[in-house]
């Protein structure tokens, strides 16, 4: 099974200017939302702890750009806030569920980026990282049974690659060709264990080993991500099989809020920081006319709105604690959500 | 109705299911060609296909994970642990992602795992426990386990039915040593306790295989004992305890699974809580001492609950 290069897997060509645009609206969007939601948990707004995904928005925004509104999201990490908000996801919900309020996406039951929206197809995480890469397997495997056009596409970072459940969902997607794209977010630390203290074998080539597809991108550059996750979702849909895409960027916070991550090399936190994915993507999209400024301000003022709708809202209710542990009725279907990518603009 | 035995009844019960309701499918390890390794599902893939009919890897984080993710795709997975034992390798994934999955995202996850379980055949210390403890305590599963071909039939289909995760206990004893008249057609049977016995002087609460063990030692004894089939342990019939209790003033609670923890210590702890004022002894229990089940057969024998163990038991309840 052969191993992509990165040139394999561009194609900037796919993407129109208002494509463009969404991207770097939702990049802003993630860092906004991280940047408040930062200042909320040192208010003591926010419970519990905080995780922000600086530096690597270009990886969730365009990897669920690139799928259709049917395709499954199993799941977003706590870098991938950008995936919820490609779906769509209220930013006062998102809100409201970092601070324990009343909200429709946990109901006060989570925390932090432990959640999803079943209407918009995007099934919430669970610690234990590489746990729902198994389940975006079996996404995908009822999506081939009942003979759906949709995949299913799972986050995973560099840590996650040890796991027993990694190898089981690697093998198990393998075996059966099944429509399911696996992003590997390769930032570097595993909480404070370096890839070098994770791994033999780098999961690419591990990945090809079990026969699935692999390739390296720029986890920097939304256009890189697009692009391979792109042709990974239409080599799902073809019946070739599953696809590992792995975006190599850097974690330039800790691994939340309450790390200061002093065991990282500051040089090469430094040296990241000059490929900031936001201003890189935004000077060149200054380069094609955009005006960056005022989109920025334009996200500002939608977040800013946001957490004052959410700072209204009052906490989750005690007397619902022991609530809703078993479902009482049948299950709704899982949704689908929007399509933002305009080259399914007319798709279901 | 026909003559059943235990094992054709969860065999008839599955394949009930999955031609009354096109979304009910079977995987797990050697299912599908071989029948599963009591055979339980001989013959399905001949009638449903492959597609339906799954043999996975040796992989059971991935039998249990990817049935979540089929679950909540809109289908009715219903996966076999070649022994009960083996939940131990998917235990992960059933209780901290199917287990949570309702609570903290409100998502469904209609799942029936089936454990075949238990000892009394030298299967040795991997292949004959008991681990419904371990899913009594993780909230979010249902946890059941008949003891009649009727109940399992009926209690299969009721598992498939329900929307939440179903830890579905087989006891691999019963399998071809139980038979009875089991109604033909689909049914769910409701799992609430089931008085397998009517008494009055003294009550044996069991589930599973000591079902049968408690009826044959109420049989060998002079005095009137109601035998109470728990058929569900999560969620527990309460009301059919203490009502029984009520009745008949002295308990023992039998469980084959390991004393500490084990159901019948939540059975104790109910009673002593609630029914307190009823009682005329203290709550006796009889389970299996905390090792794991010895390959040799007077070495099992010693540790699982006898006839006989219980029938002593009983004894000296009723002399208390």
């Amino acid at each position: 099974m052969a191993v992509l290069e990165l040139a394999d897997a561009r194609e900037p060509d796919l993407l129109q200017d208002a494509d463009r645009l969404g991207l770097l609206r939702h990049m802003l969007a993630m860092r906004a939302v991280e940047e408040r939601a930062l200042k909320l948990y040192k208010q003591g707004r926010i419970p519990g702890s905080m995780y922000d995904g600086r530096g690597q928005e270009a990886i969730s925004v365009a990897a669920t750009w690139a799928l259709a509104g049917a395709d499954a999201v199993c799941s977003p990490l706590i870098r991938d806030l950008g995936a919820h908000l490609v779906r769509g996801t209220d930013l006062a919900d998102i809100f409201r569920h970092y601070m324990g309020r009343r909200n429709p996406l946990s109901q006060g039951r989570e925390g932090n980026v432990h959640f999803g929206d079943r209407r918009r197809g995007v099934v919430g995480m669970v610690s234990m990282l590489p746990d729902m890469m198994v389940v975006a397997v079996g996404l995908a495997m009822a999506f081939r049974m009942r003979g759906e056009q949709r995949c299913a596409l799972t986050f995973f970072g560099d840590g996650a690659t040890s796991r027993g459940d990694w190898h089981e969902a690697m093998n198990w997607a393998a075996l059966d060709k099944l429509p399911v794209v696996f992003v590997l977010e390769n930032n570097q630390m595993a909480y404070s264990t370096p890839t070098a203290r994770q791994f033999a074998v780098d999961p690419v080539h591990r990945a090809a080993g079990y026969g699935i597809q692999a390739c390296t991108v720029d986890g920097n550059d939304p256009e890189a991500v697009f692009g391979a996750v792109w042709h990974a979702r239409r080599r799902a849909l073809a019946g070739e099989g599953p696809t590992l895409v792995e975006a190599v960027t850097m974690r330039m916070h800790g691994h939340g809020a309450h790390d200061d991550a002093r065991y990282v090399d500051p040089e090469l936190v430094r040296t990241w920081s000059l490929r900031d994915p936001i201003d890189l993507f935004g000077a060149r999209m200054r380069g094609r006319g955009a005006d960056v400024v005022a989109l920025s301000a334009e996200v500002d003022a939608e977040v800013e709105a946001a957490v004052q709708a959410a700072l209204a809202t009052p906490m989750a209710d005690p007397a619902t604690a022991t609530d809703g542990v078993f479902c009482t009725a049948e299950p709704e279907p899982l949704g689908t959500g929007p399509s933002r990518y305009s080259g399914y603009a007319g798709a279901a | 109705m026909a003559q059943r035995t235990y094992l054709q009844a969860i065999s008839d019960g599955l394949r009930e299911e999955m031609r009354r309701d096109e979304r009910v499918f079977v995987m797990g390890e050697d299912v599908g060609a071989f029948g599963g390794a009591f055979k339980v599902t001989d013959g399905l893939l001949e009638e449903f296909g492959a597609e339906r009919v799954r043999d996975t890897p040796i992989a059971e984080a991935g039998i249990i994970g990817t049935a979540v993710g089929a679950a909540i795709a809109g289908l009715r997975p219903v996966c076999e642990m070649q022994f009960a034992d083996f939940i131990a390798c998917g235990f992960d994934q059933l209780v901290n992602v199917a287990a949570k999955m309702h609570y903290r995202l409100g998502l469904a996850v209609p799942l029936t795992v089936r454990l075949p379980s238990g000892g009394g055949f030298s299967g040795g210390p991997f292949h004959s426990q008991n681990p419904e403890a371990w899913f009594m305590h993780a909230p979010g599963l249902k946890v059941l386990a008949p003891s009649t071909p009727q109940d399992a039939k009926g209690m299969l289909a009721a598992a498939i039915r329900d929307p939440n995760p179903v830890v579905f206990l087989e006891h691999k004893h019963l399998y071809r040593r139980v038979r009875d008249e089991v109604p033909d057609g689909a049914y769910a049977t409701q799992p609430r306790a089931r008085l397998a016995r009517e008494g009055t002087d003294a009550t044996v609460i069991a589930y599973g295989a000591m079902v049968h063990a408690a009826l044959e030692a109420a049989g060998g004894i002079d005095a009137s004992v109601e035998v109470l089939d728990l058929r569900s342990l999560v969620p527990l019939d309460e009301e059919a305890i203490l009502a029984s209790v009520r009745r008949t003033s002295k308990v023992l609670v039998l469980d084959e699974a390991n004393r500490t923890c084990a159901a019948g210590a939540q059975v104790a702890s109910l009673i002593a809580d609630r029914g307190f004022e009823d009682l005329d002894a203290p709550v006796r229990r009889l389970a299996t001492p905390d090792v794991p089940i010895p390959f040799s057969p007077p070495l099992e024998q010693a540790v699982l609950p006898s006839v006989d163990a219980i029938g002593e038991a009983i004894r000296e309840l009723l002399a208390y």
